[in-house]
């Protein structure tokens, strides 16, 4: 007895409701940008400059005691927070510690974290300090402009490889699908005021790796189709591509999750945020496959007659001896 | 025949994993092989880990193994002042033959990266303007062909001289190349494994040093200069309030309390013209340095001495004055000895400093990480333990979704994760704890295209062609998804690499290699397995 996540043979229509989907997906790309430019990000350091010290004790963390040992020091804005995680043990507690970019210095000196670590050492000896980051404003404002330039490079690069092995509506689709994915990641990450930092940049290009592999092999069944059926409406054609890539869309995302949650509980505080987004994007991805970038294929509409493969859009890697 | 597989295919496709897994086999042994290759590093015959074996190992990041991070942009512009001192007196000497034209001069107060010196014959400014030109150097670098190195103009009366842009860019780029190799030295002096120290963009070093306690130890290493110079002493004196004047400077004396010393700002040698400094001891067996000069210093240091016996000079080292001898006779040869109130450990520091030079200019620190041992360590539990938990479920879900086809691409996803760690180690990458995320989420992606394949294969099976048939035809028909599918994520990666840093890099590379990694199994391997499976079992009917 075989697992089956999905029956054999399907033969959804997922068109029927596009309005709705492609509606909601719009309406979730508008709220995430009105998320991100009315709330904003929770922006890490590498993102705004400033210092954070991850501190690790065996009593518990008092949040309130560590502000009133850090308050004298006249550091500006500081927020201080707890980590919790399920691997810590009993006498393991966490807490991290950030600090604003100080001004007129580039990185905070030595001398105004080993006063910070001074101050919650008399607090709690048992107190150390596992990390310690510092990142000025220079180079964070440099770190923004690479991580721009990472995701529309990114972008622009699927965006041409698309054109080049199918065609430009399939391109259109695909970055516009990608678009969306990471457009709603950000909402989230406004949402729930999650830390972005360069760590979720990786993951939102991760996320665009992924979306891209699965509009890709559906994209893929769609060509080969078209060239099969040449007179099918571009819509019936469309469906029956999804519903006959259905089974490996569904098993490919589950075993990625599978991983992926294994991660997230498993592999530490330290990524998890990092692994939040990926996890979350292979969801939204799997999605915007099945009901963005097919949306906007139709609604732009490929040519049909496939009849004479050309060299950009031929199937040249099938031949491949084994 | 279908489903055929060559021979020599299979023998490469099996050799191509089997080396694979040996180039990742260092890595299980990992504290055997790491403490072998510091023996060999050294030179001795290494124990603990098979001669002949590969021994390349993953090297694990900073946010893995503890240690610390800098990133520090060079003030490349410290270095213009001093070239601007060092042009003084060559200037001084030739305006000085042409005292019958341009009257006397005057160096004036102005900016650290200019001289501006005031001639008493204010009409012979243009003169003026040309001679000095004349001591200008064409520049050698290909950006700078056909441009001199300094720029002379004049404001009324007043000379001013300054680099030229041209100039700059190549005086920079020596400045944060010699840095580079300094910082290189002081931290290959202390003994510490595997520091990477790299140049990042135009002025900038980028340093990591594993198990270093925290950065700013990492920066005291690095930013204790030693900037050892010769100068010439115009007079010695006990109050620190005198005024040294334009071109000199007031300098305390480092054992003799109260006394200062003016001097020339102008060097006759420095410390960079150093070719070796050992500590030693001097005729009165108290501990001194000895050094020697490269034949340029020699010649400098020869000529001034011959030419100023029963002058003192100062021996100045980070701006303190060591001790101040009289000049008694020619010295020559180009060597000769450091004398102070040392005691045998500073002198050994000292020589220390020396040889690995001073830094040309200060360094601007834009960002420190320090990450202790202990929660790399806990990084790597947490992520060994996903890793597992991750590829049991994955396996699992596989084999109860395929069957006997799962197991095969199982098998295929073990080989994977094996030969991703072979190409780490082989290519000396380096893992941090996204790259770790990144094998997990290759755990989960690479039996994608065993998944499309399987799939495929399903497919082909209901136009009842045959069990054999529709393997081939599976594979041949989803070659296509796998491939677009595989080299948009690769683009990804690449793009990451190339604009990413530190962790990010080390994920993009572990991505990267995963697909490659996951595209070869499973066109490859899996098929081979299923072919000599089929061969074996010549079943009439696949259930997939």
């Amino acid at each position: 007895m075989r697992l089956k996540l999905v029956p054999e043979n399907t033969n959804w229509d997922f068109f029927k409701y596009r309005t709705l989907t492609f509606g909601a997906s719009i309406v979730m790309m508008i709220a995430s940008l009105a998320l991100w430019l009315t709330v904003g990000l929770n922006f890490g350091i590498d993102f705004r400059g400033g210092t954070t010290i991850r501190t690790q004790s065996e009593q518990p963390v008092d949040v309130g005691a560590y502000r009133d040992a850090i308050a004298p020091l006249g550091l500006g804005d500081t927020s201080i927070s707890e980590v919790f995680d399920p691997s810590f043990d009993d006498d393991h507690h966490v807490a991290m510690i950030r600090i604003q970019a100080q001004d007129g210095q580039e990185s905070i000196s030595a001398e105004t974290v080993t006063q910070v670590e001074q101050a919650l050492e008399a607090l709690d000896e048992t107190v150390h300090f596992t990390q310690v980051e510092s990142v000025g404003p220079k180079v964070s404002g440099e770190l923004i402009q690479t991580a721009v330039l990472a995701v529309a490079a990114a972008l622009a690069a699927i965006l041409f490889y698309i054109w080049l092995r199918f065609e430009w509506q399939f391109s259109v689709g695909a970055v516009v699908a990608l678009f969306h994915d990471v457009l709603i990641t950000i909402g989230v990450f406004s949402l729930l005021q999650i830390r972005f930092d360069l760590a979720t940049i990786a993951a939102l290009l991760t996320i665009i790796g992924y979306s891209i592999n699965d509009t890709v092999v559906i994209f893929d069944r769609l060509r080969e189709n078209l060239r099969k059926f040449k007179t099918k409406p571009l819509i019936d054609v469309m469906n029956l591509s999804v519903n006959e890539t259905l089974s490996r869309t569904l098993m490919t995302s589950g075993t990625t999750l599978i991983a992926l949650i294994a991660l997230l509980v498993l592999g530490g505080d330290v990524i998890r945020g990092f692994v939040f987004a990926i996890t979350w994007g292979v969801v939204i991805g799997t999605y915007s496959s099945v009901y963005v970038a097919k949306n906007v294929v139709l609604w732009l509409g490929v040519k049909r007659d496939w009849s004479k493969p050309t060299d950009t859009t031929g199937n040249q890697f099938a031949n491949v001896d084994a | 025949m279908m489903l055929q597989i060559d021979l020599w295919k299979r023998i490469l496709i099996w050799g191509t994993v089997a080396l694979g897994l040996l180039l990742a086999l260092p890595n299980a042994y990992y504290s055997r092989v790491e403490g072998y290759n510091d023996q060999v590093a050294v030179g001795q015959p290494g124990e603990g880990w098979v001669d002949w074996l590969p021994s390349n190992l993953v090297n694990l990041g900073l946010d893995l193994r503890g240690g610390a991070h800098l990133l520090a942009e060079v003030k490349v512009e410290d270095v213009y002042a001093s070239r601007m001192k060092g042009l003084w007196p060559e200037i001084r000497n030739r305006l000085r033959q042409e005292r019958d034209v341009v009257g006397t001069i005057r160096l004036q107060d102005g900016p650290e990266d200019e001289l501006r010196i005031r001639i008493s014959n204010a009409d012979a400014i243009s003169q003026a303007v040309s001679i000095v030109r004349e001591i200008s150097r064409p520049i050698v670098s290909l950006t700078g062909a056909g441009q001199n190195d300094i720029e002379v103009t004049n404001e009324g009366p007043v000379l001013i001289v300054r680099l030229s842009e041209a100039e700059r860019l190549a005086t920079d780029d020596r400045t944060v190349r010699q840095s580079l190799e300094i910082i290189r030295r002081r931290i290959d002096e202390v003994g510490t494994r595997e520091p990477t120290i790299q140049r990042q963009g135009s002025d900038r070093i980028l340093i990591q040093v594993p198990g270093v306690e925290s950065a700013s130890e990492l920066k005291d290493i690095i930013g204790t200069t030693a900037q050892l110079t010769f100068q010439p002493v115009i007079r010695r004196t006990t109050d620190d309030q005198t005024v040294a004047g334009p071109g000199n400077s007031l300098l305390p004396s480092m054992d003799e309390e109260g006394q200062f010393y003016v001097l020339e700002d102008t060097p006759v040698v420095t410390g960079e013209e150093l070719v070796d400094a050992q500590p030693s001891f001097d005729q009165n067996g108290r501990p001194a340095v000895s050094f020697r000069f490269n034949p340029a210093g020699a010649r400098k240091f020869g000529d001034y001495t011959a030419n100023n016996i029963g002058n003192p000079f100062a021996i100045v080292l980070d701006n303190e004055v060591i001790s101040a001898p009289v000049i008694q006779s020619h010295i020559a040869g180009g060597s000769g000895i450091i004398t102070g109130n040392f005691s045998v450990e500073e002198s050994t520091n000292l020589a220390v400093l020396l040889r690995a030079g001073a830094l040309p200019a200060g360094l601007d620190f834009l960002e420190e990480r320090t990450i202790g041992p202990e929660l790399g360590a806990d990084s790597i539990q947490a992520g060994k333990i996903a890793c597992i938990v991750a590829g049991i479920a994955v396996l699992f879900f596989m084999w109860a979704s395929y069957g006997l086809f799962g197991l095969f691409a199982n098998i295929a996803l073990i080989l994977n994760v094996g030969m991703i760690f072979g190409l780490l180690s082989v290519i000396g990458a380096t893992l941090t704890l996204p790259g770790i995320a990144g094998i997990v989420l290759t755990i989960g992606m690479a039996v994608d295209a065993n998944v499309l394949v399987f799939e495929r294969i399903r497919e082909e099976m209901k136009s009842a062609k045959g069990p054999a048939r529709a393997i081939e035809l599976g594979y041949e028909r989803a070659l296509s998804a796998i491939v677009d599918a595989n080299i948009t994520t690769f683009i990804v990666a690449v793009i990451l690499f190339v604009l990413g840093s530190g962790p990010v890099r080390g994920f993009s590379v572990t991505l990267g290699i995963g697909i490659l990694t996951s595209v070869f199994t499973a066109i490859w391997v899996t098929r081979l397995l299923i072919v000599t499976w089929f061969e074996r079992a010549r079943p009439k009917t696949i259930e997939v």
